[in-house]
């Protein structure tokens, strides 16, 4: 009966070691699952942002690189055409200005995006339900270099007659099609 | 088969028949073994209990290596931050099933052989079919729903152990943001990296126990037949185990 009872608890603490490891795995890590430990304090305020790349639900809000809080939902509104960013800030950051200016910001090179908060200069706080009227978008690279190919090319224009010309008439060209099916 | 041995292909083909054919059994026969839950707990106890301690040691250490060798390779190209997504993607949807079905198979695929095995040897499962009782019920069943249940739980238990190994020394030792560790971890592990993980070690689970029972039941009843059988569930069971991984991993990508 003794070895009976030990191999029980063996048995069932195992079990329950594999099953808190389970839910760990499904509730903790994907920021898609359901997170436990209930709702966390903290205010909520909103942004809009012309374009928050692949900023996600989850990500870390930060001020002068100390993470005060995450994003809790994006959305899009239909009338203004910008996204909405709703975030979380935890309760004992309560003396945020309420001129701060918001940016996304890249972690690394390759690395996720997170809201940076830069502070402003008034007396009064954020508090819940707060909007953050200045903000910046995310930099998306690709128009990075597209833009940087535009500077290039209209600068290098100059230089050679026919590099002009014939990016004139590629220009000529797309503009003949867009008409066309116009 | 009078005197000239079998081809090595034909072999194959027929172990791998009676291997199906086995599992048919043991399926049929897992409902009446599921209804004297005591023997399939021991059995959860045999695999899953007493092999914890070498999955967690081992899930440690691969989760210290991944942390060394990601942070290594990630600096190369100035994202260190991605290293806990890095090590979660690697240790859930491949290390942890992979690593614990070899483990497993060594550790618990060849007791059950050498067990089973040396029952057939001293003749106690034919004692069993002499009584009117099913071995296959009551020995094989209850030690593959035993790997089956096990096999799952030891590889999260392996995931979990070997990320905080990948946090230990990323973020302790190599000075990655914890903060960034995990928010990039979880950004970018979805719910379906999980399941596959999962889904894994299942498959994993059904095939090495399959194999250890089936080799052990099958075992020429002598000491060198049980040591031969016992040989042949870590080859056999390592090799399917890795090929199974392929094909899934080919499925799921």
């Amino acid at each position: 009966m003794r070895a009976n009872r030990s191999l029980e608890i063996g048995t069932g603490l195992f079990v329950l070691l594999g099953f808190a490891a389970l839910l760990f795995l499904t509730t903790q890590l994907p920021a898609s699952g359901v997170k436990l430990g209930g709702a966390k304090t903290g205010y909520h305020v909103s942004a809009e942002f012309d374009n928050v790349g692949d900023l996600k639900v989850g990500s870390p809000v930060s001020m002068s690189g100390v993470t005060m809080g995450e994003v809790t939902s994006i959305r899009f509104d239909s009338t203004t055409y910008k996204a909405v960013v709703s975030m979380r800030i935890d309760k004992q950051y309560n003396q945020i200005p309420e001129d701060s200016y918001a940016a996304i910001q890249t972690q690394g090179l390759l690395g996720g995006k997170y809201i940076g908060l830069s502070p402003g200069g008034s007396d009064t706080y954020l508090k819940q339900g707060s909007r953050i009227d200045q903000t910046q978008s995310a930099i998306v690279l690709e128009s990075l270099i597209n833009k940087f190919f535009a500077n290039y090319t209209s600068k290098s224009a100059g230089d050679s007659q026919s590099a002009g010309s014939a990016s004139a008439g590629k220009g000529a060209d797309t503009q003949g099609k867009a008409e066309s099916k116009k | 088969m009078s005197g000239t041995r079998p081809s090595l292909l034909s072999e194959g083909v027929r172990r791998l028949g009676s291997t199906t054919l086995f599992l048919a059994g043991l399926i049929i026969q897992c409902v009446p073994a599921l209804a004297r839950p005591r023997l399939v707990i021991n059995q959860i106890y045999n695999a899953g209990a007493r092999s914890l301690v070498i999955i967690m040691l081992s899930g440690l250490f691969v989760g210290m290596v991944l942390g060394l060798q990601g942070y290594d390779l990630l600096r190369r190209f100035g994202s260190e931050e991605a290293l806990g997504t890095a090590a979660a993607l690697g240790l859930l949807r491949e290390l942890a099933p992979v690593i614990t079905a070899l483990l497993f198979a060594g550790r618990a695929g060849t007791a059950l052989t050498s067990e089973i095995g040396l029952m057939r040897a001293t003749d106690q499962l034919t004692a069993m079919e002499i009584m009117a009782v099913d071995p296959v019920r009551y020995v094989a069943a209850p030690r593959f729903l035993g790997g089956l249940i096990a096999m799952p739980l030891l590889a999260a238990i392996f995931s979990v152990i070997g990320l905080f190994g990948a946090q230990m020394i990323g973020v302790q030792l190599m000075g990655v943001d914890k903060g960034v560790f995990w928010s990039q971890t979880q950004s970018s592990v979805g719910l379906h990296d999980v399941s596959e993980g999962l889904i894994k070690s299942v498959v994993f689970g059904i095939a090495c126990s399959l194999i250890a029972v089936h080799e052990g039941y099958n075992a020429t009843p002598t000491a060198e037949g049980v040591g031969l059988a016992t040989t042949r569930t870590v080859v056999a069971s390592s090799v399917v185990t890795l090929l199974l991984d392929y094909v899934m991993t080919a499925e799921f990508l």
